[in-house]
């Protein structure tokens, strides 16, 4: 079942527009993960999706009620939902009024809300500070204490926005392990933001990629990483090599394409006649000789002309006809032997080189 | 006291006066608490309310509005007085509620003389609430009171701040009061007017004890304000 389901959304403050022809669906029970660079509109597009605040345009329909014709169930659907924002957010009271802020406002009894407070506090740990006042606290957590306060509610859909881009990786483990709970035992949904590519695969069952104010590419984390749909998805996922290219043949299933004075096979059928070819720094193998046995379709030499370290890897760009980098562990370039101006082989599987339209 | 010093016996007949609960330094004193804390009492009742609607509701010229109340903080007090009294006088529009020369009318004067000051500053105060709380309040399920109610109670101790400013601007002010109230003997008349009037007379030790008194509730309100700002 669908919960949420945006079409076409826009958004525009003043003359900026914020996001546009925006479509997104959230599935019951899933963890879908949003992932962009710094600036795409993941926010606005999560404050929109909680009711926050209205699009300029498009359909929006969250459990099933058309949000654009029912402005007078606005507060009733956002009290389903709940929302963790990036910067940890208290108010200037104890932790045990922060945590209650979300009960009071529904009108809940005073002794369901003591029982609750008493149980988030415990669930996230903090139960030692609950007449503390909560701006006394450290930023983790305060992180904590937020969560807590929107998780004391219950809410069928759980929205968190880059939740733990502030905080240490001990904060960062317990507020992920937390989240992970309630999806798994309690089946709640998630829709998580994250600029960390790590963590959106870590916690996501589908992820959905923003660039520019619009989603671009929604799938499976494999999908994202190893079949990015176009070339500013592929560099946002870390894709070290984007090379345009010309595709010359296609048979046996392998798309045979021409970059600069090299041949690569594909097993991407070709998406146009002008293409980019992508490939993972990580997907390509050096070795000193020719392999005697080598599963891969591509296999040619190259000579290398930069080593690069990024510890704990080396970033290693050879020269085949077209330059490409190599992610090698630094260990395996000390085992190798490498250095500027050696010829190695370089092997590639077909399936490693994938295929995108061009853009200029 | 023929051959002293007229300050110095002055500052020592003022001591007296005040250890000893002088009967008309007693009433000058509470009569000035009175007008001054009832102004800021109704000024608070009119400026919060309405200061928090000109920060929620987005309107056609509300920066002008605010504009123009920070320019009346420095409204001056002479200027508020003789308005007031042209207001309160026989031939007034207000004339036939017999104001001028009473309490009655020197609150009405002090409450206009702050209420810019005191809208103004709950404006300030609730737009230092920053826009992730007020998203987060909004996130949390708040109803339009309910979020209302929240920014104030999480602005309130620059709310305090701006009602302590009030009352040290109305305590401490003598233009309106004077015009207003007209300095009357066992009616109007309150600290500020009082030492006004014994200075002019060389009645010093009576215009140093008030002073004293003044000084003391202005360092009060003082240490107060500088406690609250301090949470």
């Amino acid at each position: 079942m669908v919960v949420i389901e945006a079409r076409n959304i826009r958004k525009s403050y003043g003359n900026l527009q914020v996001l546009h022809d925006v479509d997104l669906s959230v599935r019951e029970g899933e963890v879908l993960g949003l992932i962009g660079p710094s600036g795409s509109g993941k926010s606005t597009l999560l404050r929109i999706l909680d009711l926050i605040e209205p699009p300029s345009g498009g359909e929006l329909s969250i459990f099933g009620v058309n949000t654009v014709e029912e402005y007078s169930r606005w507060l009733d659907l956002r009290r389903r939902m709940g929302m963790l924002f990036q910067r940890p957010i208290v108010f200037n009271a104890s932790v045990y009024d922060n945590v209650a802020m979300g009960l009071r406002y529904r009108g809940t009894p005073r002794a369901e809300i003591d029982r609750r407070v008493k149980e988030a506090l415990e669930a996230v740990g903090l139960s030692r500070y609950i007449r503390s006042r909560a701006t006394d606290l450290s930023g983790g957590e305060q992180q904590r204490v937020a969560l807590s306060r929107v998780l004391v509610t219950d809410p069928e859909i759980l929205i968190l926005d880059e939740p733990t881009a502030n905080l240490d990786p001990g904060s960062t483990a317990t507020i992920e392990a937390i989240v992970m709970r309630m999806n798994r035992e309690e089946g709640m949904t998630v829709l998580i933001s994250t600029h960390d590519l790590m963590q959106g695969q870590r916690l996501a069952h589908r992820v959905a990629v923003m660039i520019e104010g619009t989603v671009t590419q929604v799938g499976p984390p494999r999908e994202i990483f190893y079949e990015p749909k176009d070339q500013k998805i592929a560099r946002f996922v870390g894709v070290q090599n984007i090379i345009p290219g010309q595709v010359i043949a296609r048979e046996g299933g392998l798309t045979t394409v021409e970059v600069k004075e090299r041949r690569l096979v594909s097993v991407t059928p070709p998406p146009a006649e002008e293409v980019a070819v992508a490939i993972r720094g990580e997907d390509i193998s050096l070795h000193r000789r020719e392999p005697g046995y080598e599963e891969a379709e591509n296999l040619f030499p190259a000579r290398v002309t930069s080593i690069e370290p990024i510890a704990p890897f080396v970033n290693v760009t050879v020269d085949c006809g077209c330059d490409l980098v190599a992610l090698v562990t630094a260990r395996r370039v000390e085992a190798l032997g490498l250095r500027a101006g050696m010829e190695v082989w370089v092997s590639l599987q077909a399936k490693a080189v994938h295929l995108i339209p061009r853009e200029d | 006291m023929v051959n002293g010093n007229p300050i110095i016996e002055g500052f020592i007949e003022a001591i007296k006066l005040i250890v000893t609960l002088d009967p008309q330094v007693v009433e000058i004193t509470l009569r000035s608490l009175y007008v001054s804390l009832s102004a800021t009492f109704v000024a608070t009742l009119i400026a919060l309310p309405v200061g928090a609607l000109i920060y929620f509701y987005e309107f056609r010229g509300k920066h002008a509005v605010v504009s123009t109340l920070q320019t009346l903080y420095a409204l001056p007090t002479v200027i508020v007085g003789l308005l007031m009294f042209l207001l309160l006088s026989n031939i007034g529009p207000l004339g036939f509620l017999r104001l001028l020369y009473t309490p009655k009318g020197m609150i009405i004067a002090q409450t206009v003389l702050i209420v810019p000051l005191l809208m103004g500053l709950t404006v300030s105060a609730l737009s230092g609430i920053d826009r992730d709380k007020r998203y987060t309040i909004t996130a949390l399920g708040a109803n339009r009171f309910q979020t209302v109610a929240t920014i104030i109670m999480e602005a309130r101790f620059a709310v305090m701040s701006a009602v302590l400013l009030g009352f040290g601007r109305a305590i401490a002010e003598v233009g309106s009061v004077m015009i207003v109230g007209g300095n009357i003997r066992g009616a109007t008349r309150v600290l500020t007017t009082a030492i006004a009037l014994n200075t002019s007379m060389a009645n010093y030790s009576m215009s140093i004890a008030l002073g004293i008194i003044l000084l003391a509730v202005a360092l009060g309100v003082n240490i107060t304000l500088s406690l609250v700002q301090r949470r």
